[in-house]
């Protein structure tokens, strides 16, 4: 083995900027949880008070209704991209014309701005001016209207959510199957191997650590969205598609309720911690015991 | 494997293309509507085309500084994050590193945090505490550079990761034997073969600098302020400038869709495994 002195160089600067522009901020966070502070309110002042902001959100009924929609929207959402991206890569990896043109084309919803994308679909969407209520209603005279039906908004945001981040999945994966050593496959072929076989027993061990990684990213992605949402359905109707982000959103910009908006912000950025903590150990673990020495 | 039917692969491919197009195509049909049209009863073909909205914003000095500051801090971020990430990821696969799994976890939290909170120590920090005499951080393109750092490294660490985890060892230790320094390593071999998963970590990190929007909105006001930031401002409480917004949309997707095709060449099998001896 070669020196650890390069390899802790080689590390240095990713661990420098993530320092200064990941732990202080987090530091500050953590501190302002701990106060009552609301810089815009009558007392402008941070108020020390303990575990007040802590106490006060377990008991937060609207807090909890939102980390419940806020799983299952990122349920849905991340099982559906990897499942779709996944099969979208595995697609790209034949041969057929036109190949590099449908790839840029099913890149393309990842250019648009999350703001951009919100907008949009909340423009085709809107009951009476919207396109898409608009066909339906001609072709099968279902009434689609997001500002009513809290499960059709809550539908909506998936789709959409689908529709923006699929391609990134495919293309992360993409990246990884290509990138796969080609002898196993051969030798799976001249073993008789069926396809769901190769699948299982090759290529998915292979790619399991992107997978992961992947899933990793959109969970945590999902978890955190705001803009898109925002602007499709502003978190409603009711509470519906009001998730943890947008949460937070109102809390901090509207309210200015800083202590309260930090207090919250780090238990969700606990939750997240320890949801993909766990996944990662139960998967990581998994995928050591099964390396072939 | 089975017999390949191109036919049925690009009627699939067609089909889906439209599904994937349709909401970029009507961003484009609201590009092209005077505003008052956009509330009446909706087509899905245009009848006639009204191009004021693009000459609005193609005369805009403003909006074309905003692009140009995108353009810059996008692609300085991609490739310095790109950069950081390849030595990091290949620090963490081939050196045994003290802690090396926990500091590769904690990376990733730095993309977990909920935004809003987080503005205000990042605020700080750009006004008050990394200024030089008059020199601020805040509204800089460098401060916009080094802060998407935060959510771009750890996801760019991330992507990588199982690439350069799946070269096999061998092949480095082979060009060690052979007297090869690591500089050596990490350019002929690590390089070439990592290709793929380098070109789709710069294309992603491209973009999610060029989408970001909360950040670039709190900690730029003009100098440095992003094209992104510049479109919302189309948005607000009293009545949206839809046209205008989407028109600067369709013109932003340019600049991203050039990125791609030039990076995307570069996501195919490169040289295979097929160079380990046994």
């Amino acid at each position: 083995m070669r020196s650890n002195r390069v390899g802790w160089l080689l590390l240095a600067p990713t661990i420098a900027i993530l320092a200064i522009f990941g732990i202080v901020p987090f530091l500050y966070v953590l501190y302002v949880a701990f106060h009552q502070w609301n810089p815009f309110g009558a007392n402008p002042y941070m108020v020390y008070n303990g575990a007040d902001n802590f106490r006060r959100l377990v008991f937060d009924a609207e807090f909890l209704t939102s980390i419940g929609v806020t799983m299952k929207f990122a349920f849905f959402a991340v099982v559906s991209e990897v499942a779709l991206g996944y099969l979208l890569a595995q697609l790209f990896m034949r041969e057929f014309p036109g190949r590099g043109f449908f790839r840029t084309i099913h890149t393309l919803p990842l250019i648009v701005a999350p703001i951009v994308v919100g907008s949009v679909w909340r423009l085709m969407t809107t009951p009476s001016i919207g396109i898409i209520p608009y066909l339906l209603k001609n072709w099968t005279g279902y009434d689609l209207n997001i500002g009513r039906d809290a499960t059709t908004a809550f539908a909506l945001t998936v789709i959409m959510d689908i529709w923006h981040w699929t391609p990134l999945v495919t293309l992360t994966l993409l990246a990884a199957l290509v990138s796969l050593p080609k002898e196993p496959f051969e030798q799976a072929q001249i073993d008789g191997a069926n396809r769901w076989q190769i699948f299982w027993h090759v290529t998915l061990p292979m790619i399991r650590p992107a997978i992961l990684a992947t899933v990793f990213i959109r969970l945590m992605d999902a978890l955190r969205t705001v803009d898109e949402v925002w602007m499709l359905t502003g978190g409603g109707p009711g509470a519906a598609t009001r998730y943890v982000g947008l949460h937070i959103w109102k809390l901090v910009f509207p309210k200015t309720d800083y202590g309260y908006g930090s207090a919250i912000s780090i238990i969700v950025l606990y939750l997240t911690l320890v949801m993909c903590w766990l996944l990662y150990v139960a998967l990581v673990a998994r995928r050591d015991q099964k390396r072939p020495a | 494997m089975r017999p390949n039917r191109p036919f049925v692969t690009v009627l699939f491919w067609t089909l889906l293309s439209v599904l994937t197009l349709f909401p970029i195509y009507w961003l484009f049909v609201i590009s092209v509507k005077p505003a008052v049209e956009l509330f009446t009863t909706p087509s899905v073909l245009l009848e006639t085309v009204y191009w004021k909205n693009y000459v609005k914003v193609l005369g805009d000095d403003t909006l074309r500084r905003y692009m140009f500051n995108s353009i810059m801090i996008s692609s300085g971020n991609a490739l310095l994050v790109t950069t950081l990430a390849f030595m990091a990821c290949y620090a963490l696969s081939r050196f045994d590193l003290a802690g090396k799994e926990n500091i590769f976890f904690w990376t990733i939290t730095n993309r977990m945090a909920p935004a809003a909170v987080f503005l205000l120590p990042f605020f700080l920090l750009f006004t008050q505490v990394f200024v030089i005499g008059d020199w601020k951080l805040y509204d800089t393109r460098t401060g916009m550079i080094l802060l998407y750092c935060t959510f771009n490294l750890p996801f760019a660490i991330w992507t990588l990761r199982p690439t350069i985890d799946a070269i096999p060892k061998e092949l480095d230790e082979a060009a060690t034997v052979d007297g090869a320094t690591t500089w050596q390593v990490i350019r002929e071999v690590i390089f070439p073969l990592a290709r793929p998963g380098l070109a789709v970590t710069l294309i992603l990190t491209w973009v999610f600098a060029w989408n970001e929007f909360l950040l670039a909105a709190t900690l730029t006001s003009f100098n440095a302020r992003t094209i992104t930031t510049g479109l919302s401002e189309y948005v607000t409480t009293t009545g949206t400038e839809w046209g205008t917004m989407a028109a600067i949309a369709i013109i932003t997707l340019v600049p991203a869709l050039i990125v791609f095709s030039v990076v995307q060449r570069h996501i195919v099998a490169g040289l295979t495994f097929g160079a380990v001896k046994e």
